[in-house]
């Protein structure tokens, strides 16, 4: 690891020159789990000085690539050479040794300890690698006001939302001040103003000498921030270039292997008639205060802010989560209480919530597909408790045909499937009960471009056949894509309705921070 | 074929199998058809309650009241006879299987209670129910087996025979195949096997999640009594400590029998040889005359050889 | 509540609430105090020497188990063989500890040492055998039980008089010394561990593995290291009973294993691994005893005593149920 006399040189120096220098490569790199193979023959070149962009699908190898890198799994076959010498990467540790650093997607964090034992997990920070825990204290503190988090090193990391967790965890790779730092989808959930402050770091590390991995599905950011992209398809490195030789289209093909035309589907004239979904005043415990909207069959409605405003509280209540809920929610112009998901998702009402967590909440993964697919709908499919074999078989076919879940069986374990088929499995099992609202939280998180456009079509084919659909989504293109009508929470309620020209990202962003938004608006939705 | 051979059903056969050999070359007596009747009459009692006990493994929960829950049923049954008797009642013999189990029901319900609604682990909820019903027991009773027996009903179920075969195995086998049922072809089966993968998502997919779990206890309380129940027909008494043998080999038996101790799958069958298996080792070791202390080692060190067998073969490496 | 008062930015806590999780340490201290204010008050000796040492001395090899039951609760195992580890360890030194003192200075050696090898079997079994620990603990504890009645078939033996007096009596003539034993014992090994990148993979692996493993921690070292831990602890048990009875028992196991985890739990540990604290499972383990020589004094009749230590324990672990009753958000308190 260079000291820091070492990167001031090395920042000194020209850029261009330096980014010649080649860190790590990887050649012939082989890796399958069981009977699929996850990378194939691959060979990549990562220079100094350079911000990396590996571009694609799930499923296309690259979380496998930062498994071999990161020592948490071995390649079968291949070689890792750092700075010319080969090196046997057998484990996290050693990655960590020879100053390979991760943002892992789903987050390195033990719960239970503080913020500062969770940066220096793995390392004393005091003499003969004790622990020194003032200085750790410290450093914690100055890494994470750099990365602009208020986040104190003395809180536990259980009681961290989503996106200050994953501030913690960027924190956590730059305390081990890496040469090769990887970050895998590592903006996720972050908010904008956190999103540019962590490019500026980026930019500055590869101003010392560091070479970053980026790993996004925004292509946005790849425009912003990246200077080389690597394309990855079903396990094969196709090709790498630098960055702004290509169209976005062009890379999307590239990522594909085939043309994509339009990714949203055309928005319909809007829906009339009564609505199906009447909220008025909806509060609880102080995180959704009066929150009021409308949602109509055909309507696709999309709840969007700035992270941890009462978005996800507000569909967990309409699906009887919650306890102690007020207000009043009409169904089909009929006041009714939803006192717990099985209430919800029954005949009467006919309610779907597809939850934020695919793996903890909405899937059993060690189960089988078939398993996962009739649970919510399986008290339909018995008598007297007793399980119709036919009628389930059918169900699972049919639902498998009509989503198109890529898999050998159904009777598969879940967990074999990648991301995007997973979440398909969890859109297919709301699905069986024919519902008649369909409450989505980020349903596309981490999945590949060609999956969300299967799911965007399939969310407006429901709408068209008559379902209300309501989305909430962090996603701002998909808020103006896809849906008809977008209230943006602020603060616990929602602040502005944005529905024609105003929706488009400036008034969303706007309406985010509790600013005024140009155009035509309707607060609160009545 | 592999996958067959490395199953955990195959490798418990197989133990079987090497345990009947041991026991034979120790005794003439021990292949002999009566002799393993009755082995398979003792592992019934052992069966029954392990039948309760599946169910909760898969919910990934443990149910650590099956001494007491038990002994407390069996208690109580032959108490009722005991009572009727000196009042010279004729109801209270057919009373007495009816209360005890309605005994092992309640407790069930209690467990079943406490690790839903109030979630307290249910190691330690469990633990807590048992020393309970010990001190409910000992405190009404003055720490003495209350006068009483078995009523015929228990008696009849735990050593009669029909057609030859002992009536506790008729229980047992009717027990397994309802359970067997129970399990997979039935939607209170699925969801508690999905309830064991992860109660969430089985939540979130609107399955009455606490109900299951507390029908799930209430199941093993009444499995438990019954095994207690049989236990005390075997004796024609209750005891303080009938009970307390069985909480451990329930365990060993349920594991031996391929299912996780961390819940979300079970095996019914595996659980039979699993139970079988205890059994018959238990007795071999007796057969050949070994100290009690050896023979803990020897029970000891068997489990430990089998999972380490699962382990090996069984789990792929991750 | 003012919509604008829920902004992202974090709510500070108000500056005399404890912080989140501080209560599972808090709450065993301040029972603990409690019940020992109500022990004194109808203690017929009240505050003295003669009451204090006893008291002391009662809770000692509970505590030593508990403690070590800790280190494997902290790592989300559990350790069922570790009253057997302590009658195997008391079994031992009724036969070891006694003759000269280097004959004695060996013998407690030894004894430490069967425990600490009995806690890498165990860890063995669980690391590289790949068993879940209730299962693999439950195997071993039968072996360790055979072992310990092998080795003492009925209760008796001898221990060394002078030693056992001068760790069960006081120190400058009111301090008791088992409590000064306890705390040096568990301070020496677990204070220094506990400043180590190894201690703390204790709490991270039983916090959460994949992502502890990620971090660059090993996970079977810390594993492996936790049951030994738990091997010796039960072993410094065995040591004190002996030195408190002067004789070795096979049978004393199955109660201590359940204690522990009833203690370990009350001190504040969660069962489903990575938190707790040593001091608040010291405190559990007291106050489970306190509880039982509060019901002596109080005249329960003893028939009734089971029933009420049963309550009590129940009580005390529903503690943290009203937590979960007055969840507002059922997710919440699901696993």
């Amino acid at each position: 690891m260079p000291s820091p006399d070492d990167r001031a040189a090395l920042a000194g120096r020209d850029r261009g020159l330096l980014s010649d220098v080649e860190f790590v490569a990887l050649s012939g790199i082989s890796k399958s789990y069981g009977g699929t193979t996850a990378l194939e023959s691959v060979d990549l070149r990562i220079r100094r000085a350079s911000i990396h962009a590996i571009l694609g699908e799930n499923g296309a190898g690259k979380s496998t690539l930062i498994k071999v890198l990161t020592g948490v799994v071995r390649p079968d076959a291949g070689t890792v050479t750092i700075e010319g010498a080969a090196f046997a990467v057998r484990s996290p540790a050693t990655a960590a040794a020879a100053g390979i650093a991760c943002v892992f997607q789903e987050l390195s964090l033990v719960p239970d300890l503080s913020v500062a034992d969770n940066i220096f997990l793995a390392r004393g920070t005091g003499p003969l690698g004790f622990i020194d825990r003032r200085r750790q204290q410290k450093a914690a503190e100055a890494l994470l006001r750099e990365l602009g988090s208020e986040v104190r090193p003395t809180d536990i990391v259980r009681s961290l939302t989503l996106s200050e967790a994953q501030l913690v965890e960027i924190a956590k790779a730059m305390a081990k001040r890496p040469r090769l730092l990887i970050l895998d989808e590592a903006t996720s959930a972050l908010g904008e103003q956190q999103v540019g402050r962590l490019f500026e770091i980026l930019r500055r590390l590869r101003s010392e000498g560091v070479s970053i991995l980026y790993i996004t599905h925004r292509m946005h950011e790849v425009d912003t921030l990246c200077d080389t992209c690597s394309v990855f398809r079903n396990g094969r490195h196709v090709e790498t270039f630098p960055q702004g030789e290509r169209s976005p289209d062009a890379v999307v093909e590239l990522m594909l292997g085939r043309s994509v035309s339009q990714i949203y589907p055309a928005k319909p004239a809007p829906a009339a008639g009564q609505p199906l979904l009447d909220v008025r005043d909806l509060s609880w415990d102080g995180r959704i205060d009066k929150v009021s909207f409308v949602v109509r069959p055909g309507e696709i409605y999309g709840i969007g802010g700035l992270d941890g405003h009462g978005q996800q509280e507000t569909l967990l209540a309409l699906f009887g989560v919650l306890r102690n809920v007020t207000g009043e929610v009409r169904f089909d112009g009929r006041s009714v209480h939803i006192g717990s998901p099985g209430r919800a998702k029954g005949r009467a009402l006919g309610i779907a919530l597809v939850p934020e967590d695919r793996k903890s909440e909405g899937l059993h993964l060690p189960l089988t597909i078939a398993h996962n697919l009739t649970l919510s709908v399986l008290n339909r499919l018995t008598r007297f408790g007793v399980i119709n074999g036919g009628r389930q078989r059918r169900l699972v076919d049919d639902l498998m045909r009509r989503l198109q879940i890529k898999s050998s069986s159904p009777k598969a374990p879940v967990s074999s499937l990648s991301g995007g088929n997973q979440q398909k499995v969890v859109l297919a099992k709301w699905l069986a009960c024919d519902p008649r609202l369909i409450l989505l939280c980020d349903p596309t998180r981490g999945i590949d471009v060609g999956t969300k456009a299967e799911i965007y079509a399939l969310l407006r084919r429901l709408a068209d056949e008559g379902a209300a659909i309501v989305l909430h989504t962090t996603d701002y293109d998909e808020l103006i894509g896809l849906c008809d009508r977008v209230g943006i929470f602020y603060g616990g309620t929602i602040l502005r309705e944005l529905t024609g020209d105003a929706l488009n990202e400036r008034n969303i962003l706007r309406a985010s921070f509790a600013l005024a938004t140009d155009g035509p608006t309707d607060s609160g939705g009545h | 074929m592999t996958a067959i051979l490395r199953s955990p059903t195959t490798i418990v056969g197989v133990m079987i199998v090497a345990i009947l050999a041991i026991g034979a070359s120790a005794s003439p007596n021990f292949l002999n058809a009566s002799y393993l009747l009755q082995q398979l009459q003792i592992s019934s009692f052992l069966g029954v309650v392990a039948l309760g006990a599946l169910g909760v493994i898969v919910l990934g929960q443990i149910d650590l009241s099956v001494p007491w829950t038990m002994t407390s049923s069996a208690i109580a049954a032959t108490s009722v006879v005991g009572v009727g008797a000196a009042a010279q009642d004729v109801w209270s013999t057919e009373l007495a299987m009816p209360i005890g189990l309605a005994v092992g029901a309640f407790i069930g319900l209690v467990n079943g209670i406490g690790v839903a609604l109030l979630r307290v682990p249910a190691m330690i909820w469990t633990l807590g129910i048992n020393a309970v019903v010990l001190g409910l027991c000992i405190f009404i009773t003055g720490g003495f087996a209350p006068p009483g027996e078995a009523s015929p009903l228990m008696r009849s179920l735990a050593v009669g025979r029909t057609l030859g075969l002992p009536n506790a195995l008729y229980v047992w086998i009717g027990i397994s195949l309802v359970a067997a049922f129970l399990l997979t072809r039935t939607y209170i089966g699925r969801a508690i096997v999905a309830i064991g993968n992860g109660e969430r998502a089985a939540y979130l997919s609107g399955v009455a999640t606490q109900g299951v779990v507390i029908l799930v206890f209430v199941f093993a309380g009444l499995c438990s009594a019954l095994g207690g129940l049989l236990l005390a027909g075997y004796a024609n008494q209750a005891y303080q400590t009938m009970g307390d043998p069985y909480l451990l080999p329930v365990i060993a038996a349920i594991v031996i029998g391929g299912t996780s101790i961390q819940g979300g799958s079970g095996s019914v069958t595996g659980m039979l040889l699993g139970v079988v298996f205890v059994t018959l080792l238990t007795s071999v070791l007796s057969v050949l005359q070994m100290p009690d202390p050896h023979r803990q080692i020897i029970y000891g060190a068997v489990i430990l050889i089998t999972l380490l067998l699962y382990g090996r073969f069984t789990r792929p490496v991750n | 509540m003012v919509a604008t008062e829920i902004s992202p930015a974090r709510r500070s806590r108000p500056p005399l609430s404890l912080p989140p999780g501080a209560w599972r340490l808090a709450l065993p201290l301040v029972v603990l105090a409690v019940l020992f204010a109500v022990l004194i008050a109808i203690h017929p000796r009240g505050l003295a020497v003669a009451s204090m040492t006893p008291w002391a001395n009662q809770a000692v090899t509970l505590a030593f188990v508990a403690v070590g039951q800790f280190f494997v609760v902290v790592t989300r195992g559990l350790d069922l063989s570790i009253g057997a580890v302590l009658a195997l360890s008391n079994a031992l030194a009724s036969e070891l500890v006694s003759g000269t003192p280097v004959e004695i200075a060996v013998g407690v050696v030894a004894v430490l040492a069967v425990g600490c090898l009995c806690g890498a079997i165990n860890g063995a079994a669980v690391v590289f055998g790949r068993i879940q620990p209730i299962v693999a603990t439950l195997a071993t504890g039968a072996i360790y039980t055979g072992l310990a009645l092998i080795v003492r078939p009925t209760p008796g033996g001898d221990v060394d008089e002078a030693l056992s007096d001068m760790l069960t009596y006081e120190t400058f003539g009111f301090f008791p010394t088992s409590l000064i034993l306890l705390f040096a014992v568990v301070y020496l090994v677990w204070w220094p561990l506990s400043r180590t990148v190894l201690g703390r993979s204790l709490y991270a692996i039983g916090s959460n593995e994949s992502a502890a493993f990620m971090s660059g921690l090993n996970p079977k070292r810390a594993r492996l290291l936790a049951h030994v831990l738990a091997g010796f602890f039960a072993a410094c048990g065995g040591l004190f009973l002996a030195f408190q009875t002067l004789s070795g028992d096979a049978s004393v196991g199955f109660s201590y294993t359940l204690n522990s985890i009833a203690a370990v739990v009350i001190g504040g540990a969660s069962l489903a691994g990575g938190v707790g604290t040593v001091i608040g499972v010291i405190a559990g383990a007291y106050l489970l005893r306190t509880i039982s020589t509060i019901m002596i004094f109080t005249g329960l009749p003893p028939m009734a005593q089971p029933l009420f230590e049963g309550l009590v324990l129940l009580a005390a672990v529903s503690v943290g149920a009203i937590e979960m009753i007055t969840s507002r958000n059922k997710l919440k308190v699901l696993r």
